[in-house]
């Protein structure tokens, strides 16, 4: 039972072949077992996931159950829950029980899933390798002395080691894709304001976007169906009719117009993953498909203004965390500044305070227009670039990732290698756009991820495109040896 | 050497909406401490803010009626610092594209020439919370009731010449925005304040002189005397041969002084940059001009009527518009009374405004209601009492006896207007006083005046002043 996709799961639990207390208890069961060595979880709501399957069982029996009632999920330790810890992977927060609850996971809940508990995650979601948590670093199921890739590494690897059946996930410049790519599922960052970020705790807030991990595609379309939709607490959520995601899965590809961008396939790119994407583009085109190659110039641009955008950013969203209201306070401050320095000193962890640091310095008097707005017209162009790709193809693919999943502590020490991870992921987030990744193949047996880049508000096409590949392949449903 | 004052002022009125610029907490003010904060107010993780339509919509009113233009797409800004009653560790303002732009207002000190002072901006932001000193032995409480407060910064050029002048702005401000119902302007309760910035240069010379700042003055008097110590200080520096630094200071009301809180060099690096939570705000025309219809007659075109067409004098109608609440006052009983404007606006500068004064009482407070005095003074105007009469009325329904017609029943006050009736009193007078009588017709006229007083006397004053000196007239004759 627990390989199967939520889309059986869902069915299963509709025609009474199994119960939501059963599966909820079999994936606490797995919990239990496992994560002791991955260290997905942050927080197992134990109690309250057997209560919320007791209430989901008894809407399944009366015959008005949703998609996802009673289906076990994981949510990221980033979205708020109501009288359950959110510690957004940080010391600062190890005591935080927030009093309302995230857009994002009241829609599951009110759609009747099992919240098991809270996935870790990289400190405030700042990282690529799950390595920048409070509470320790999360392995990859592949192979359990390499990364699973960040910040959503804890989403990732849980359902990757089949711990839950999806999650959900945050991404604000991979933090969905690569951890997909690099654990074998399919990871979807939705356009920027399709899922409300309200009680989502903020890293970017002009980047970061709510989205599923799941086995396949069709399951990343149900839990779109939940996930997304304007949300009058956010002003950024955009007011646009949302479509029945499974609608148009089967939908054909013939004639689908690719774009392969140049400068994904260039240096930097390791050979082996290269030999991946381009026998996932060949499955395409016996599919039907078109390719063309296409150039993004302002690639190479990405990551040096993400690292200016996006410190910026979370130097100023991470103020809020000050020992005065909430979090951590040091003991016996002496006076405010005192309170101030050894409160946010002990409560961030390396990268948080390296990332704090240089947001607030490239928004300093004298260095603004340098770095924030010459960073801020460098990424109108980037979206410009994909504007114009856009005219052109009805997709663009790529690698998720230029390489598979790094051991552990590999780059820990070197921030600018650890960045460079993120090289084919970022530009999407700067543009806004939607793009998923779905595992390709492998080398080495680790996971490699295919990044598909749509046009805005265009999920329904990526899930369908997706889709059509995993009715053709099956390197989505492979299992670490020690998870089947 | 003489010097030249240079003033700009940085007013900040609390826009009377119902909840907070960016949250549905209430505004209220006065609430327990904390009880009117939501997540939002306090920066909880995760919340996010929701701009209220409402403040926009009295930000653009406020544009409109000082001339501005009411920006089409204006964007909030994150000003960034740390202080524990901004819980945030940012102020969401706006920085490079205010929500108005330009604008000017007319002032005018007593017997000086109007002047008109530009505005530069206004835009809109949210309140602090509020740090509390007292009451917390060596540590500071923290309310957050105000913090997410809508205000407007309206910012001016440094166009003011003197302290009266600086007052003069800030009164036309002050009632400016409660005739457009956006503040409720109360200054006791820090819903009307500003930051005065204060230089001084040679006459004549055309750079400014460095400023100091004087932050959060909250009231005329304040601001009036604030900046006349400021001055001061800069003449003696300046003379002393020292040079003025540029810093923001704090005016001590007990003292009388201003002191310095923070030098340029000490000052924040607030980091402004556009908050990425809220969009911009887009104004369509279409929007503006519909705002534009909602404006009420303002202070100048109210002025310009009374003197057009009720024939006030331009003091009087200066007097009677500077707050929207005595305009109405003044036209309601102006209406009543029926006739000749001129002696309600007499009788509401003089008596009325002269017993509020005196009450320490606000012109919603009065006792004596515009329908009341109105009333009274159609007596006067029907001469069923006359003007002398009148004080007394006034002061029975200032003390609550009821309206005009009451007292004057109760009191039997209505005018004597049978002429036999004084021409009874008259002879009675004319008879008992043979002295004056003959003094009078050997030709001092001065006795007339005696014989007046008389009548009046007899009759309590109640005998028409114009009969009796008609009668008194004839009969002495």
């Amino acid at each position: 039972m627990h390989t199967k996709t939520i889309s059986q799961l869902s069915a299963a639990l509709r025609s009474g072949e199994v119960s939501s207390v059963e599966l909820t208890t079999l994936f606490l069961d797995r919990i239990k077992q496992h994560n002791p060595a991955l260290n997905c979880f942050i927080s197992i709501t134990e109690a309250q996931a057997l209560e919320a399957a007791a209430v989901a069982d008894q809407r399944l029996t009366a015959g008005n159950g949703a998609p996802l009632t009673g289906v076990p999920i994981a949510h990221k330790d980033i979205f708020c829950t109501q009288g359950v810890k959110t510690t957004c992977g940080s010391r600062m927060l190890d005591n935080f029980i927030a009093p309302y609850e995230s857009t994002c996971t009241a829609r599951f809940r009110d759609a009747g899933a099992v919240m098991l508990g809270k996935t870790n995650m990289d400190e405030f979601a700042m990282g690529s390798s799950n390595e920048t948590s409070y509470y320790g670093a999360v392995k990859n199921p592949w192979d359990q002395g390499r990364v699973p890739g960040g910040s959503s590494g804890g989403s990732v690897s849980a359902v990757a080691a089949r711990l839950a059946p999806a999650a959900t996930g945050t991404d604000t410049g991979g933090s969905i894709r690569q951890p997909a790519a690099l654990c074998g599922l399919t990871g979807l960052k939705p356009t920027y304001g399709r899922v409300s970020r309200f009680g989502m705790i903020a890293f970017a807030s002009s980047l970061d976007q709510a989205g599923p991990v799941t086995y396949s595609a069709e399951d990343a379309a149900l839990m779109m169906n939940v996930m997304a939709g304007f949300d009058e607490r956010d002003s950024t959520s955009v007011e646009r009719e949302v479509p029945d995601y499974s609608a148009n899965l089967d939908n054909g590809i013939e004639g689908l117009k690719i774009g392969l961008p140049k400068e994904y396939f260039g240096e930097g790119l390791d050979d082996s993953i290269a030999r991946v994407i381009d026998a996932a583009v060949k499955e395409y085109e016996a599919l039907g498909a078109v390719v063309k190659e296409i150039s993004l110039p302002n690639t190479g641009l990405a990551v040096p203004i993400y690292y200016v955008v996006a410190p910026a950013e979370c130097s100023t969203n991470l103020s809020r965390f000050d020992g005065v209201r909430f979090g951590h306070r040091c003991d016996d401050p002496q006076d405010l500044f005192d309170l101030y320095t050894r409160s946010r000193g002990e409560g961030f962890g390396a990268e948080v305070k390296r990332r704090i640091m240089i947001g607030t310095y490239v928004l300093s008097a004298g260095y603004y227009d340098a770095y924030y707005l010459k960073a801020q017209k460098i990424r109108r162009l980037i979206s410009e670039d994909f504007r114009a790709a856009f005219e052109k193809v009805d997709v663009i693919m790529g690698p998720t990732t230029p390489s598979t999943a790094f051991k552990l502590g590999e780059k820990a020490d070197d921030p600018v290698t650890m960045y460079l991870s993120d090289i084919y992921t970022i530009a999407v987030n700067m543009a806004g756009l939607p793009a998923a990744s779905i595992p390709a193949g492998f080398v080495d047996g680790l996971p490699v991820g295919l990044q598909v880049i749509g046009n805005y508000f265009d999920e329904s096409r990526l899930l369908n495109v997706a889709h059509k590949y995993q009715q053709a392949t099956d390197w989505h449903l492979q299992l670490p040896k020690e998870f089947q | 050497m003489e010097w030249e004052v240079v003033i700009g002022l940085e007013i900040h009125a609390q826009l009377a909406t119902r909840s907070k610029i960016f949250s549905g907490a209430s505004t209220a003010y006065g609430a327990e401490p904390n009880t009117q904060a939501c997540a939002i107010d306090l920066g909880m993780p995760g919340v996010l803010p929701v701009l209220n339509k409402e403040a926009v919509r009295m930000a653009a009113k406020f544009g409109l009626a000082v001339g501005s233009r009411v920006s089409n797409r204006s964007v909030f800004a994150r000003k960034n610092y740390f202080y524990p009653d901004l819980p945030k560790g940012y102020q969401i303002s706006q920085f490079e594209l205010p929500i108005v732009e330009g604008g000017q207002l007319e002032i005018q000190v007593e017997g000086e020439d109007a002047r008109v002072i530009a505005i530069t901006r206004a835009h809109l932001e949210e309140d602090a919370g509020k740090s509390l000193h007292e009451d917390f032995q060596g540590s500071t409480g923290v309310d957050l009731n105000r913090a997410g407060t809508p205000l407007l910064e309206i910012v001016s050029e440094p166009d003011m010449r003197s302290a009266k002048e600086a007052v003069a702005y800030m009164k036309k401000i002050h009632s400016l925005v409660q005739y457009l119902e956006i503040c409720d302007g109360n200054m006791q309760e820090g819903s009307f304040r500003c930051d005065a910035n204060v230089s001084i240069r040679p006459k004549g010379q055309g750079k400014l002189g460095t400023r100091s700042e004087i932050k959060n003055l909250n009231s005329f008097r304040f601001v009036e005397r604030a900046i006349n110590f400021e001055v001061e200080r800069q003449i003696d520096m300046i003379e002393g041969g020292g040079k003025v630094v540029q810093e923001t200071r704090l005016y001590d009301s007990d003292k009388d002084e201003t002191r310095s809180m923070r030098s340029k060099e000490e000052a924040f690096d607030y980091r402004y940059f556009p908050d990425p939570d809220l969009l911009p705000v887009e104004l369509d025309k279409a929007y503006i001009e519909a705002v534009r219809d909602t404006l009420p007659e303002l202070p100048d075109e109210k002025k310009a009527r009374f003197m057009a067409e009720l024939g006030l004098a331009e003091y009087e109608a200066g007097v009677l518009t500077a707050s929207r609440e005595l305009a109405d006052y003044f036209e309601e009983a102006a209406k009543i009374a029926g006739d000749d404007a001129r002696r309600t606006a007499n009788w509401v500068m003089g008596d009325l405004l002269g017993a509020l004064n005196k009450a320490g009482k606000e012109i919603a407070d009065s006792p004596v209601s515009a329908m009341w005095l109105g009333g009274m003074l159609q007596r006067i105007n029907d001469h069923t009492i006359s003007g002398k009469i009148a004080k007394q009325v006034f002061e029975c329904m200032w003390n609550g006896e009821g309206d005009a017609d009451s007292v004057i029943e109760a009191k039997g006050l209505r005018q004597m207007t049978d002429s036999g009736e004084i021409e009874t009193i008259i002879d009675e007078i004319i008879a008992s006083n043979p002295g004056q009588l003959e003094q009078y017709r050997a030709g001092k006229n001065k006795l007339f005046g005696f014989f007046v007083g008389q009548v009046m006397k007899a009759t309590q004053g109640k005998a028409n002043p114009a009969q009796v000196n008609q009668l008194l007239k004839q009969k002495l004759a």
